[in-house]
């Protein structure tokens, strides 16, 4: 009951079809490519800090130890 | 580089368009048939249903792996009808035009296209025995409303659900 005939395909259905699926992929790429720029920056902006203020180091001390024996 | 490039994108243009050449009349009637558009006329919401399948089935089209191009965009196809179903609710005249989208859905995907009960599950994302329920239900649903073509209603609704 389903099996009828075919209906009429536009002759440039797989153009169109194509050029969709061709901006739909330069999309993909172009996310793509900014989603890794994003990352590279990040990576970068974190050695930058990490160099600079060096976090593994013990903070100064406030206060002077007490001063004794003299 | 850059002619390679063109050269893999020519390859990919030729094989497409082949693709679509010996499959498209098919996958417009299925199209047609979860549409409900009434098939021999034009079908704007099943092209547009299936240009946007297709086109999808492009973008992959290198990503595929030797998985079988129809049944990519026979996925696609369904998946997209099934996040814009609210769009096909009202009666266009075709075929399952009195079946809500979810049963048309099912019922292509089992008896026109022929896809494993759970396979369609799988795809849908529903219990299989959610897709039977839904199958057997369309399929009374079909019988009783009738296109002249079934056996009388009652008997027709007990027999599908006994069955």
């Amino acid at each position: 009951m389903l099996d009828g005939p075919h209906p009429f395909v536009p002759p440039d259905l797989a153009l169109r079809a194509a050029a969709r699926g061709r901006r739909l992929l330069l999309r993909r790429r172009r996310l793509e490519r900014a989603g890794w720029l994003l990352l590279f920056l990040a990576a970068v902006a974190f050695t930058c800090w990490a160099v600079t203020q060096q976090p593994w180091m013990p903070p100064p001390t406030r206060t002077t130890p007490p001063l004794e024996g003299w | 580089m850059r002619e390679r490039r063109a050269a893999l994108e020519h390859r990919r243009a030729q094989e497409f368009e082949a693709f679509v050449a010996g499959a498209a009349g098919r996958l417009l009637h299925t199209a047609t048939l979860l549409t409900a558009e009434p098939s021999g006329g034009p079908a704007p919401a099943a092209e547009e249903l299936l240009t946007s399948a297709l086109a999808r089935t492009y973008a992959s089209w290198d990503r595929l792996r030797g998985e079988d191009p129809y049944d990519r965009t026979r996925q696609e196809l369904a998946g997209h009808f099934a996040r814009t179903a609210w769009r096909h609710r009202r009666p266009r005249g075709g075929l399952l035009d009195r079946l809500t989208p979810q049963e048309r859905l099912v019922l292509v995907l089992r008896l026109y296209e022929g896809v494993a009960e759970e396979q369609t599950a799988a795809q849908l994302g529903l219990p299989a025995e959610r897709v039977h329920a839904l199958c057997l239900h369309a399929i009374a649903e079909l019988r009783s409303t009738g296109h002249g073509a079934g056996p009388p209603p009652a008997a027709a609704g007990t027999g599908a659900v006994a069955s």
